[in-house]
């Protein structure tokens, strides 16, 4: 009963800040609902027990992903008001195309019925069962070469963002490192010969001996 | 007891959501990332709920890896977004026709 409850609640709440998403008149706003979302629909993957995910998606999309986004949104500058200018010319065809999805979609899960029995709960897992473990012994063995690259995608990702983003500067003073390392010997140290001379003994070595 | 239908009924309604997004914020290219990082919410959405009422992990597995590819499709649309803003200063997307025959 309190996990139906949460459900509900957790869904309305998922479905009013897409709403929002979609809606606002500002883009931070936007961005401020879609954290809303994503926390959300981590609390509803935390009900079906998928642990790992849930925490994952906080920590990806909210930790990083959304930041990145309000950064991005606050450091542009956009004009709002010349951004929303004929923006409810095909308003009514995009709520449309909702709405047929919608029922669409309900009608099937809810009248047709999907191959599934889609009307059964799942009872719930074990108290020592872990959705981590469980994940990791599958993704660490049967799913490696996968996650190896999808390793290679998130690097790939950064070196493109970096090279993309980087800006240069006319009349920027730099090291060039290429040339730094490849500096040899020679073109640094010059060894000169010096033939030793005989010092004169100065005055206050007299005195000292003396 | 949350069963499958619950969970790809609110699925679904994410989806249209969003579908709706693209076609109302159809000029600001940050709105359209975010619809689409709502769209990949939905998707991944009912990947977790057959995996869980399906018994089989190989959802969530996929999950992981459509999280991934979307982290580094946002990362690299955001930098692509600042270099545009930095050469147009606008991001509105009828400002972006020097493709156009």
């Amino acid at each position: 009963m309190l996990v139906q409850i949460l459900f509900y609640v957790f869904s309305s709440v998922l479905i009013v800040s897409a709403l929002g998403v979609i809606t606002a008149r500002n883009p931070v706003h936007s961005a401020l609902s879609l954290v809303l979302a994503f926390f959300s629909s981590a609390a509803l993957w935390l009900l079906i027990e998928a642990e790992f995910l849930a925490i994952v998606l906080v920590l990806v999309y909210v930790g990083a992903v959304m930041v990145l986004f309000l950064f991005v949104v606050m450091m542009l500058d956009i004009k709002v008001e010349q951004v929303r200018q004929g923006v409810s010319r095909y308003a009514w065809l995009g709520w449309l195309t909702a709405a047929v999805i919608i029922a669409q979609m309900l009608s099937v899960f809810w009248f047709r019925g999907l191959g599934v029995d889609a009307t059964v709960g799942v009872p719930p897992s074990p108290i020592n069962h872990s959705n981590t473990r469980e994940l990791g012994e599958v993704l660490y063995t049967q799913y490696v070469y996968p996650f190896e690259l999808a390793a290679v995608i998130l690097l790939v990702a950064i070196v493109a963002a970096i090279t993309l983003t980087l800006r240069r500067r006319p009349g920027l003073k730099q090291q060039d490192v290429a040339a730094q390392v490849a500096v040899r010997r020679e073109e640094r140290v010059h060894l000169v010969k010096i033939t030793p001379t005989k010092r004169k003994a100065s005055p206050s070595d007299e005195a000292i001996s003396s | 007891m949350i069963t499958l239908q619950h969970m790809l009924s609110i699925s679904s309604v994410l989806f249209a959501l969003s579908i709706a997004g693209i076609f109302i914020n159809r000029k600001n290219v940050i709105l359209l990332l975010m619809c689409i990082e709502l769209m990949l919410l939905a998707v991944n959405f009912s990947f977790v709920s057959f995996s869980r009422f399906l018994g089989n992990l190989d959802g969530q597995v996929f999950v992981f890896f459509v999280l991934t590819v979307a982290a580094a499709e946002s990362a690299i649309g955001l930098a692509i977004l600042v270099i545009l803003f930095r050469e147009r200063r606008s991001i509105n997307v009828e400002d972006l026709d020097t493709l156009k025959g």
